[in-house]
C-alpha cells in the first residue's frame, strides 16, 4: 500500500471506528457531511431570521436588555407603514433605486456594445473601465466627498468648464436638490462596470453565423441591432437590472461616507434608516418589524431574480 | 390568455408563477410610489402574499 496522506489516515483510525464507518449507508456518510453546513446554515442565517421576526413582535429595546418584553402584536408593522418619514425614505431609495438602474443599464449596455467591436487596445480599455468597481465603497466615498467640494473639487471645475457656471455657486452634496443626484453619480460610476460586464457576457454569447446570415439577407445594422442583438442580449439586461436592483435597495457604505443621509434626511435611504432605529435610537422591536418588511420585498425581487436565471440558463 | 387561465385553472408553475411575480412588482412599487399614503400602507401585505405565492407555486408541476 503506497504512503499516500489517505492510507495514512486509515491507518491511524481506531478499528472499533473504522468498523462503525463502515457499517454506514452511502446517504448516512453524505448527511456526516452534509451535517456541519446545515448547523452553520441554521445558526448563522436561521436563527437570526426567525428571532428577527419573533422581537418584530415586541417592543423589545437591545439597550435595555432587563427590561420587561411586551408583546404587542402587529402594532410596529403598523407604525412604519403609516409613518410619512419612512414613506419619505422608500421614495428617496426609490429615487435613488431607479435612476442608478436607469443610467447604469444605459451605460453599461453602450459601452459594452463599444467594447465588443474588435479594435486595438481593447483589454486595455476593458481594464480600465473595470477598475472603479474593485474598489472599496468607503473609499469611494470618501474620494467622491473631495470632487464635489466647491472650492478645490474637480468634478465642480468640470461641470464649470462644459457649461460656464461658476464652480463656487453649487454644491453637489449640500443642495436639497443635487444631494439626491449626487448619490446617483457615484453609485452610477462605481457599478456600471459591473452592468457592463453582463451585457458583454450576453453579446459575445450571440453566434456570429446569424450575423452572416442577416448581412446576406442584407439587413442594415440598424435593423440587426432590432432584431438580433437587442432580443438575444435582453435576458442579460434583465438580469442587470434585477441585480443592481437588490443591490441598490441594500446600499448602506457608499452613501453614508458620501451624504450621511444629508442635507436633512433627503439622501437617507431605507438601509442608513433601519441602522439609526436599530443602533441609534435603540428600537430594536421596530427596528426588527423594518428589517422583516424590506427582507420581504428584498426576497421578493430575488424570486423573480432566480426565476430570470433559469430562463436564461434554458436558453 | 385562455393559455395562462387555463394553466391558473390547472394549477401550473407558470402561469401562477408569473401571477406572484406580478403581485410582487406591484408591491413594491406600492411601496415606493410618492403619490398616495394607502398604497404605502397596503405594500407589505401585497409583496408579502406575492411572495408566500411564489414559493408555494413553485412546487407546482410544470
Amino acid at each position: 500500500m503506497s504512503d499516500t496522506p489517505f492510507n495514512r489516515a486509515a491507518k491511524a483510525t481506531p478499528p472499533s471506528v473504522a468498523a462503525k464507518i463502515r457499517g454506514l449507508s452511502d446517504r448516512a456518510i453524505a448527511w456526516i457531511f452534509v451535517l456541519p453546513t446545515i448547523f452553520l446554515l441554521l445558526a448563522v442565517n436561521i436563527f437570526p431570521l426567525i428571532w428577527t421576526i419573533n422581537l418584530s413582535f415586541t417592543n423589545f429595546r437591545a439597550n435595555r436588555p432587563n427590561r420587561e418584553v411586551e408583546y404587542i402584536g402587529l402594532r410596529n408593522y403598523e407604525r412604519i407603514l403609516t409613518d410619512s418619514d419612512i414613506w419619505l425614505t422608500m421614495q428617496a431609495t426609490a429615487h435613488f433605486l431607479f435612476w442608478t438602474i436607469f443610467f447604469q443599464v444605459l451605460i453599461g449596455f453602450a459601452l459594452a456594445w463599444l467594447i465588443n467591436r474588435k479594435f486595438k487596445g481593447n483589454d486595455l480599455w476593458t481594464t480600465l473601465i473595470v477598475l472603479p468597481m474593485m474598489l472599496s465603497p468607503a473609499v469611494v466615498g470618501n474620494f467622491w466627498t473631495f470632487l464635489y467640494q466647491p472650492q478645490i473639487g474637480l468634478f465642480n471645475y468640470g461641470i464649470s468648464f462644459l457649461t460656464g457656471i461658476d464652480p463656487s455657486s453649487f454644491q453637489m452634496i449640500g443642495d436639497v436638490t443635487l444631494a439626491p443626484w449626487s448619490i446617483v453619480i457615484v453609485d452610477t460610476w462605481m457599478w456600471t462596470p459591473f452592468v457592463m460586464l453582463i451585457c458583454l457576457a450576453g453579446l459575445r454569447s450571440i453566434p456570429d453565423y446569424i450575423y452572416e446570415a442577416a448581412e446576406i439577407d442584407r439587413a442594415s445594422k440598424w435593423r440587426q441591432f432590432w432584431t438580433i442583438t437587442l432580443p438575444m442580449e435582453l435576458p442579460f439586461l434583465m438580469l442587470a437590472v434585477l441585480f443592481s436592483g437588490i443591490e441598490n435597495f441594500k446600499m448602506y457604505d457608499l452613501v453614508v461616507q458620501l451624504t450621511g443621509g444629508g442635507p436633512g434626511s433627503i439622501t437617507e435611504l431605507t438601509s442608513i434608516n433601519l441602522k439609526r432605529e436599530a443602533f441609534e435610537k435603540w428600537r430594536t422591536g421596530y427596528a426588527s418589524a423594518y428589517a422583516i418588511i424590506l427582507f420581504v420585498t428584498v426576497f421578493g425581487l430575488a424570486s423573480i431574480y432566480v426565476k430570470a436565471l433559469n430562463k436564461v440558463k434554458e436558453r | 390568455m385562455t393559455v395562462f387561465l387555463n394553466g391558473l385553472m390547472k394549477f401550473r408553475r407558470g402561469p401562477w408563477e408569473m401571477l406572484a411575480s406580478v403581485l410582487i412588482a406591484i408591491g413594491v412599487i406600492m411601496l415606493m410610489q410618492p403619490l398616495v399614503m394607502w398604497a404605502y400602507t397596503y405594500s407589505f401585505i401585497v409583496t408579502l402574499t406575492g411572495t408566500v405565492m411564489f414559493i408555494v407555486v413553485s412546487h407546482f408541476p410544470d
